[in-house]
């Protein structure tokens, strides 16, 4: 993950970062605001926001922390009371030792980590070529590539796992194996404008002067591309990660193997076979990796829009 | 996409290498042929189609498409799934938008405010359901009938009666999507350029007032941009009914999707694949009829 730390070392982006205090002023103005009235309306309404978004974002959070070391009957009596009468921190345990939660989890990392190196492989070597290497029918590849992101996902779910069941020409299946799950990840429109956008972008006399200098094609993919191109990889992993992590639809039809099934698509099932308590310990350990996954690299989600990655 | 016909003259001699070239290009060609362009033809190819992937497939021509229409199932899927999108609209659709425009005032820790609004989105879909489908406990001692009992309202039965089932779908639905929009809208709204609010304070404008004639017409594009992706977007609704519900009670929350996943996949009913690719083509087409519609509709409104 070294690509990310070395992010702040870059010079500070023109566009004002969202969670930063605007220096700035908005839609109140310093005149608005030393009006007794106006002044504390303003703050009843920011502080009632900030409530608001504690208690239907926060709360169902922690009310699923609080209720997964809490013993059943507890949680079913008195669902909202604050303290439970004892404490069954073994959930936990339970959770991850008796409901194979661990091997669900490693099911999910392996398709969180597998689509994000088929993504920005694809992504990468794609943006590449269509705007630095510019081929001659680079625009009709790029249309046909930017076309698909007009197409509903619906319409491919039935024909992709087809595709997946029996592979044209070689007729392997791809059913409950990796890469099933991995390779269509890979065929993201958004993905590859991302990439291509920032490339666009990045300075021509770069790389005229290292063209001049003799690079070729890969010298400059690895040499000079991909040194400047950080943030925008670091845009295209968080997402893709938290893509794969999220998705369900699509690893329930590809992987009917229990064995192979990542955590969300498991944990449906288990609902059905599982004690309450236990069940909701399983289901506080699903949410904290990606809940610690967004907040280490909050900026990333949080800066809007991905303009910063794209003006670059 | 359109594609100019002529390419800039310089084109041709920007070219280079031609197998460092085409070694790039290979990725991306082998994933987007093989798992979207592939799979787009073979819909079209599929919807007129029967197969059984045992024999070979047979043209059957437009049977598929009149077995869904004569489905006695399509019609209450159609509504339901136009009534999830009209729900979400109404409650989905103002709320990001409110919360965008009180946070881009907020002068300290907004950063604060943007990570509590994003959160829900980071959590995984089934574990959200999941976690939700136990607060919509119908009876009176489930946590959402609990904290009404506190006000002296309930219990509702949520989803076990086909009037409120859809209703508590699109809450959590909401819920779980609002921190997109709202991250989208605050990119936009920092953007305003404050010499604006300091010309209509000139011309006497209120708080209110700002909001109505500056901040308002800033977002109208945007807006309009995440009102037709937001139906887009419902009108494929597939995880909430399939996991609170499965469809019900009586049927009362089988979205179109839905259908679809059971024509292929279901247990007792599935492998009807040429139903099933003939449903998502129509339901693909009326939503690109829709989006061509409201381009064309909105085109002048937008700034």
């Amino acid at each position: 993950m070294s690509a990310f730390t070395d992010l702040r070392a870059l010079p500070r982006r023109r566009t004002r970062s969202l969670a930063a205090d605007s220096d700035t002023r908005g839609i109140t103005s310093e005149f608005d605001r030393r009006q007794p009235l106006v002044g504390l309306l303003r703050r009843a309404v920011h502080v009632g926001l900030l409530l608001f978004l504690v208690v239907a974002a926060l709360g169902p959070i922690l009310w699923l922390a609080k209720s997964a070391i809490t013993p059943t009957q507890d949680t079913l009596r008195q669902p909202m009371a604050l303290w439970p009468h004892g404490l069954d921190l073994a959930n936990l345990k339970t959770a991850w030792v008796d409901l194979h939660l661990s091997l669900y989890f490693k099911n999910t990392m392996i398709i969180a980590l597998g689509s994000w190196a088929i993504q920005m492989l694809v992504a990468v070597t794609g943006g590449y070529a269509l705007a630095i290497l510019r081929p001659a029918f680079g625009r009709v590849i790029y249309g046909a590539v930017m076309m698909t992101m007009f197409v509903p996902v619906v319409v491919l779910l039935v024909p992709l796992y087809l595709t997946i069941l029996d592979l044209p020409v070689t007729h392997a299946s791809l059913i409950n194996t990796y890469w099933g799950a991995f390779l269509p990840a890979g065929a993201s429109a958004f993905n590859v404008a991302l990439v291509k956008r920032f490339f666009d972008n990045l300075p021509r006399e770069v790389i005229e002067a290292a063209r001049v200098d003799g690079a070729g094609d890969f010298r400059l993919f690895f040499y000079v591309v991909l040194p400047m191109s950080r943030p925008v990889l670091g845009v295209v992993s968080v997402f893709a990660v938290l893509a794969a992590w999220k998705d369900f639809i699509w690893p329930l039809v590809v992987l009917p193997d229990p064995a192979k099934q990542p955590l969300s698509v498991r944990l449906p099932n288990l609902a059905k076979v599982t004690e309450l308590d236990v069940f909701l310990a399983a289901l506080l350990i699903s949410t904290a990796i990606p809940i610690a996954f967004f907040v280490v690299f909050q900026r990333f989600f949080l800066r809007g829009g991905l303009d910063g990655a794209v003006k670059g | 996409m359109k594609i100019p016909a002529t390419a800039r003259p310089s084109l041709l001699t920007r070219m280079r290498g031609g197998t460092g070239t085409v070694v790039f290009l290979l990725p991306m060609l082998f994933v987007f042929g093989l798992f979207s362009w592939w799979p787009i033809v073979r819909s079209m190819i599929m919807s007129v189609q029967v197969t059984n992937l045992v024999t070979p497939a047979e043209f059957v021509g437009l049977d598929n498409f009149r077995a869904v229409l004569n489905d006695p199932l399509i019609g209450t899927a159609v509504q339901n799934t136009a009534w999830f999108a009209l729900l979400a609209l109404v409650f989905g659709y103002p709320v990001p938008l409110l919360m965008a425009v009180i946070m881009s005032d907020v002068r300290r820790a907004r950063g604060l405010y943007a990570l509590l609004a994003y959160l829900p989105v980071v959590i995984p879909p089934a574990v959200a359901v999941l976690l939700w489908r136990f607060f919509y406990d119908a009876s009176d001692t489930g946590v959402f009938n609990t904290i009404l009992g506190w006000i002296g309202l309930g219990p509702v039965p949520w989803l076990e009666s086909s009037t409120w089932a859809m209703p508590s779908l699109v809450i959590e639905a909401t819920w779980a999507a609002a921190g997109g929009t709202v991250i989208i809208y605050l990119a936009a709204l920092v953007s305003v350029p404050p010499e604006l609010y300091d010309a209509a304070e000139v011309d006497g404008a209120g708080i209110l007032g700002k909001v109505w004639h500056v901040t308002m017409p800033h977002l109208r594009s945007i807006m309009l941009i995440t009102l037709i992706l937001q139906i887009i977007g419902t009108a494929q609704v597939f995880l909430e009914p399939y996991l609170f519900t499965d469809g019900g009670p009586d049927n009362a929350t089988l979205t179109v999707l839905l259908l679809v996943y059971n024509y292929a996949f279901a247990n007792t009913t599935g492998g009807d694949y040429g139903k099933a690719t003939a449903l998502s083509l129509m339901l693909a087409l009326a939503l690109a009829a829709l989006s061509a519609v409201y381009f064309r509709v909105t085109r002048s409104w937008s700034a």
